[in-house]
């Protein structure tokens, strides 16, 4: 039998030990911020190194849940990430069929979808578009204008390419329209692969926040990311979260420091991506998203 | 005839028809858009109307004294990534393909994709917190004897943590593409190898490593199509008023003119050159690539 010499161990061990350390410097900051989301006051201002809190306090998430500014970004995130992802779907999947059957003029339609990759307008003149077609301090600019990636496109037409002929040519001898083939047989067919997409679809949306920077000026329509860059970043917690004098009584009665209430904020924005992640990593580990490893 | 055919595939152009129309609107009309650069464009007169200025707005930006200092940033923070954001995730790929053990490479997988999924507000949030003067990182320090560090409001920490984020974010989603190009070697030369004697370094250094060259000249030559831009989100958000002289990348640059200042035609000026620079870098990386026996992009 073949054994492994002294090297070979040290070898594998040595591996086995970086591989642990990375990961628990990658889990870290999530760690981190959970513990001082559940920190009282007294904890996170006096205790130095704080890994583990005296007593787990709810005072953070009560301010954050206070507050109207964060419970409304929720409200309109979530239908952002819902009406962005069907929309996605419906556009990336109805063109990507059509460009998947040997319509005339499908190698044009290509070119043109693939030259997207090699050039664009840039920030300015898209914000520009967009600002004529009407839709700024609208959620329809997070919605229309990003509502299909050339590269999932591409992807996608490619799986209907895959969908073998025959299936298609026994529909049209046995009558079926073109209408029936699309929802009939290549939807079905299609959905653990339009299932994986939408998946990337939402955690991008829920995500968004440059373009709702952009696009939504007026502060009672924004979005989680943009609330959460308001409360953390800026450090405006008395302005977002506090607009109602008892609101922010409360604050000063419980000494909630802006930390604690940043890292909840943080952490409510996190769990959707978290109770998300094994069903999407399911789908990129079957390698369906190699393709699209930059999007 | 064609006509016919058309006819025939009427629902597939219906289908067609409102992608088209996406892709028409806001991916081709701002290519046209681009003409405002060498306009200036003022919101009544729209696209069409606005008076032509020629190269004004190009001659501003070579004339400008800000231009050498954000040219620097940007070029300083793609060399930092460059160096060892982009050679980590080589280097977390061949640790991976290293492990026997399925399952605990399947842990270590699912943990160090994870933070590719979460927003860069979740990230820069958590580094605000983590390297704060109130946090660990900093306590950490004090207990040990040492000064606290301002990291936050330093200018040399400034683009070695914008590296930092970027590194904890994306190494490990980085390394899907290079355990793709992995798994495809042949295990026969591994099997060979072993029986001349190589022992395990000698394995990644002459059989490993060298299956990797076509994918890492590929990377980066797209890299070089991007050494101008950087991470506006993340720049963004980590950016403050200590910090934005060594801060402030093209990228920045062009979102407070444009946007910001409402500066429309330079900003669209400033866009335009960079993206013609990084059509033209990688266009020669390409080249370049080809010349010494890579296959290159196209």
């Amino acid at each position: 039998m073949y054994r492994k010499s002294l090297s070979e161990k040290t070898f594998d061990g040595s591996i086995i030990l970086l591989l642990v350390l990375t990961s628990l410097l990658m889990l870290f900051p999530f760690y981190y911020m959970i513990v001082i989301s559940f920190s009282s006051y007294d904890d996170y201002m006096r205790h130095g190194v704080m890994l583990w809190p005296k007593q787990w306090v709810l005072d953070a998430y009560r301010s954050i849940f206070e507050s109207r500014a964060f419970v409304r970004s929720i409200g309109s995130t979530v239908f952002v990430t819902v009406a962005g992802t069907l929309v996605d779907l419906i556009m990336t999947s109805s063109m990507a069929y059509a460009l998947s059957r040997d319509i005339p003029g499908r190698k044009f339609f290509n070119m043109m979808v693939v030259f997207t990759f090699l050039f664009g307008g840039g920030m300015i003149p898209t914000y520009l578009i967009i600002k004529s077609t009407g839709l700024i301090d609208t959620y329809w600019a997070l919605i229309v204008p990003g509502c299909i990636s050339a590269f999932n496109l591409i992807i996608i037409r490619q799986f209907f390419r895959g969908i073998p002929n025959e299936l298609n040519d026994a529909a049209l001898i046995d009558g079926a329209s073109e209408v029936k083939i699309f929802v009939l047989i290549v939807l079905p067919l299609s959905k653990p692969v339009l299932a994986a997409f939408s998946l990337f679809y939402a955690v991008g949306h829920w995500n968004t926040f440059f373009d709702a920077i952009l696009y939504l000026n007026d502060s009672t329509k924004w979005t989680l990311q943009v609330v959460l860059r308001q409360l953390v970043i800026l450090g405006n917690v008395s302005d977002t979260l506090h607009q109602s004098p008892e609101a922010r009584m409360t604050q000063l009665e419980h000494q909630t420091p802006p930390e604690t209430i940043g890292m909840a904020a943080v952490l409510v924005a996190t769990i959707p991506i978290l109770l998300l992640y094994p069903f999407l990593q399911k789908h990129f580990a079957k390698g369906v998203m190699l393709g699209s490893i930059k999007g | 005839m064609y006509i016919a055919k058309v006819w025939k595939y009427r629902f597939l152009y219906l289908l067609l028809l409102p992608g088209l129309i996406y892709f028409i609107v806001y991916k081709y009309l701002p290519m046209f858009g681009l003409v405002i650069a060498f306009k200036d464009y003022s919101a009544f007169q729209g696209f069409m109307d606005s008076p032509w200025v020629g190269l004004r707005h190009f001659r501003t930006i070579f004339d400008s004294p800000d231009m050498v200092r954000i040219f620097f940033n940007t070029l300083y923070l793609n060399a930092l990534q460059l160096l060892f954001a982009f050679p980590a995730g080589i280097v977390m790929a061949l640790m991976l393909n290293e492990v026997k053990n399925t399952v605990f490479k399947r842990t270590v997988q699912s943990i160090v994709y994870l933070p590719h999924f979460v927003s860069w507000i979740v990230v820069v949030s958590i580094a605000l917190t983590v390297l704060g003067s109130e946090g660990i990182l900093n306590s950490l320090l004090e207990a040990l004897g040492f000064q606290p560090i301002n990291f936050l409001t330093s200018p040399n920490w400034f683009m070695p943590l914008i590296t930092l984020e970027g590194m904890w974010k994306e190494t490990g989603w980085g390394t899907i593409i290079f355990l793709a190009a992995l798994s495809g070697i042949n295990p026969n030369l591994y099997e060979a190898a072993v029986i001349d004697g190589g022992n395990r370094w000698q394995l990644i250094r002459f059989i490993t490593l060298p299956s990797l060259r076509g994918t890492i000249a590929i990377l980066l030559i797209l890299q070089m199509g991007h050494v101008l831009d950087t991470g506006i989100e993340q720049i963004l958000l980590m950016v403050n008023s200590l910090t934005k002289g060594v801060g402030t990348t093209l990228d920045l640059y062009v979102f407070q003119k444009g946007i910001e200042g409402a500066d429309y035609s330079f900003a669209t000026a400033f866009g335009l050159f960079k993206s013609l620079i990084g059509l033209v870098l990688i266009l020669g990386a390409n080249r370049l690539a080809k010349k010494v026996g890579e296959e290159g992009v196209f």
